[in-house]
């Protein structure tokens, strides 16, 4: 049986299971399932996954976790702890499946609405209908065909034109250590109205040892003048895998800004494609990857200056140790009638071992004459010098080595303006420092002493 | 306090220094002198436990500490601190940050608490506007974008915080106009006292006008062959170096 066939079984197995759905559903349904098995899974030799081996998710045997049997419930204490510590309107799903317990919506203000997709399908079906799947249609890539045959559950977020929201939202994934490899291919949308303000955390987490596969898709759409920050903070267990595909639609004065922090995960994919399709759009894409023991994560960026005088800026920084393997592509296309547009793009490595591995490729297609482009990629070392400086005033090797390992991340941790997430990130990176690494009480301490 | 006892070093299997010997009292405050490529900055690049530097034969004790047993870190916490000759540039990590971190490391080594904040920035305020720097500085990640005269106060601003016992100067002096050589002599000079002993690497008599030593060596071909008062300085700074070696040959 191949490899596919797995998975095709899987879904009509589950299409058995399910009750009766609309129409334009299991049209979708269908349509992904007929692309999934035209395409199959991607090899080697497709130049997109050219450096990234799927074969342990296409030979996995992966129960859909809507038809697990006797899983063991999450305990609070456990969910708790995997939680970010920040104060969030939040939306959580274990392997996939809503669990409203675990879940805070009770601030929910006025002009946004937060549901789990099988609630917004139930409430007004059409509704839906009519944006999901416009950016992620089944030919982007066997993941996202293989998503739309399967997603039953996710997020729908959408803000009332000129809504501003305070809170972070938070979309948490969590992923349990089963008895058995458990799959889920969760779908998340989000519609921005004009002027319109969020910011929205997809956050990938789970028990030690979990090795399940989580297959999500992300649609953004912003209207004229809405302003966007995305994270998403990926600290699966090592034993994961893990492939998602996020899309976004801008339009005119939009501003979309990504933060891309990937930590764990034994086999991450990770696609972006950014639309900017009226002037004034920007987008701005931060990455960060750490990756140590045999981890591979492979992060793929799309930018498209639809439109004249848009604006992205792209900085991913990757850290990776012992035999783990980071992938870097960033494209950035320029129509031809996109003028005036600026794309800036730049990538930095950090090998902490002889036998950690970076592929970088960035891509520019230019077809206006009138731009301003450039782009960058850089790979190198701790600088020796620099941690006996350190350590010559008395700072341990480990915390010498942690600092510069953050420092080399600075650009992109600066950006940052969540405190739980930034923390989380320095901890996985750096070990425990002394103190929060540079951050808000020392800038302050030294604030106060130019007021003095 | 520092015992230095016929050491042998090599670099890259050439041998530097060839049987140095040297004894630091606390108090004192001790100049070491001679041409290039004489071994001036092996001695404390090896005393402060610098890579590449083999030592083949010999002993350093501090306090009666075998030097050469500790980390680069544990000699540092235990008071041995080096003024580099090329402060390196450490992109991301502000000065303020290494300030604390090391102040901190240093308390915790001595079984002390983390200073408060309140202290540690009143600390900061005074030793930074004795070295006559903007504070501006803290903010700025460690030496980076800073000219020559601004590494080396940088270099003598740590030392003022973190209060060494034994402070090594290596070449403290070169790139410095005079203005920079007087605001740094002067966060030297400060830090003397009876309890406190200073070793100074230099090439040129010029910064001795300002650290006034009470001990000159002169440093030739690894291995110090001549021993006097500031008054021996002067007379290296107008006779050289060749007549040192005439007489030690002889």
């Amino acid at each position: 049986m191949s490899d596919e066939q797995t998975f095709l079984d899987a879904l009509s197995a589950r299409a058995d299971r399910r009750g009766a759905e609309p129409t334009w559903v299991a049209a979708r349904r269908q349509a992904g399932a007929a692309r999934f098995e035209a395409m199959g899974f991607p090899t080697r030799r497709d130049e997109a996954f050219k450096y990234t081996d799927v074969r342990a998710i296409a030979r996995g045997d992966f129960t859909l976790s809507q038809d697990a049997q006797d899983v063991t419930p999450l305990s609070p204490a456990t969910a708790a702890a995997l939680t970010l510590p920040l104060k969030a309107l939040r939306l959580t799903f274990v392997d996939g499946i809503f669990a409203p317990e675990l879940s805070d919506l009770a601030a929910l203000p006025a002009g946004v609405s937060v549901e789990p997709l099988s609630q917004a399908l139930a409430a007004n079906h059409e509704a839906v209908g009519g944006a999901l799947g416009r950016l992620a249609g089944v030919d982007f890539s066997p993941f996202t065909a293989l998503n739309t045959a399967f997603a039953e559950e996710g997020a729908v977020i959408r803000l009332a034109p000129g809504t501003v929201v305070e809170a972070p939202i938070l979309v948490q994934f969590l992923s349990r250590a089963n008895q058995v490899p458990l799959m889920s291919h969760p779908r998340v949308l989000i519609e921005a109205g004009s002027r319109s303000e969020a910011t929205v955390i997809e956050h990938q987490v789970g028990e030690e040892g979990a090795a399940n596969f989580s297959n999500l898709v992300s649609e953004v759409m912003l209207e004229r003048g809405a302003i966007l920050t995305h994270y998403k903070l990926q600290e699966a267990a090592l034993t994961d895998l893990h492939v998602s595909s996020l899309h976004i639609d801008q339009g005119r004065d939009s501003r979309f800004t990504s933060f891309n922090l990937n930590l764990g995960g034994s086999l991450v994919r990770n696609d972006i494609v950014a639309d900017m399709n009226a002037q004034g759009a920007e987008a701005n894409y931060f990455g960060l990857f750490f990756a140590q023991g045999r981890q591979h994560v492979d992060n793929h960026t799309l930018v498209n200056h639809n439109a004249p005088h848009t604006f992205s800026n792209e900085n991913y920084k990757g850290i990776l140790g012992d035999r783990a393997h980071g992938v870097f592509n960033g494209k950035v296309i320029v129509r031809r009638d996109s003028q005036k547009i600026e794309a800036h793009q730049s990538n930095a490595n950090l090998l902490l071992s002889d036998r950690a591995e970076i592929d970088t490729k960035p891509e520019l297609e230019i077809y206006a004459d009138d731009v301003k482009c450039s782009h960058g990629a850089t790979t190198g070392q701790l600088d020796e010098e620099a941690i006996f400086a350190l350590r010559a005033r008395g700072i341990s090797d480990e915390t010498a080595r942690g600092l510069l390992t953050l420092a080399f991340a600075g650009e992109v941790m600066d950006q940052v303006a969540l405190d739980a997430i930034a923390e989380r990130v320095e901890r996985t990176v750096a070990g425990k420092l002394p103190e929060r690494f540079n951050l808000a009480g020392l800038v302050e301490a030294a604030a106060a002493l130019d007021e003095e | 306090m520092l015992e230095v006892k016929d050491l042998h070093v090599t670099v890259e299997g050439k041998e530097i220094l060839k049987g140095l010997s040297l004894s630091v009292n606390p108090g004192e405050v001790h100049a070491i002198m001679g041409p290039n490529g004489a071994g001036k900055s092996t001695l404390s690049a090896v005393i402060a436990g610098k890579d590449g530097y083999e030592v083949t034969s010999g002993s350093i004790t501090f306090e009666g500490r075998d030097v050469l047993e500790m980390e680069i870190e544990e000699r540092a916490c235990a008071g041995m601190l080096l003024g580099f000759q090329y402060p390196v540039e450490i992109p991301g990590v502000k000065n303020i940050y290494l300030l604390k971190a090391a102040l901190n490391a240093q308390r915790a080594a001595r079984g002390e608490d983390e200073i408060p904040a309140p202290e540690f920035m009143k600390l900061v305020r005074e030793k930074i506007n004795f070295m006559k720097m903007d504070s501006s500085f803290l903010q700025r990640a460690v030496n980076e974008g800073f000219s020559g005269g601004e590494k080396k106060r940088n270099e003598i601003l740590q030392m003022l915080l973190l209060q060494p016992k034994l402070a090594m100067l290596d070449e403290i002096d070169s790139g410095l106009d005079i203005d920079a050589m007087k605001v740094v002599a002067d966060g030297v000079n400060s830090l003397r006292d009876a309890n406190r002993a200073i070793l100074m690497v230099t090439h040129y008599q010029r910064l001795l006008d300002h650290i006034v030593p009470d001990v000159v060596h002169v440093l030739v071909d690894g291995r110090i062959v001549k021993t006097g008062d500031k008054a021996l300085a002067h007379e290296l700074e107008s006779r050289g170096y060749e007549w040192v070696l005439e007489e030690s040959a002889a």
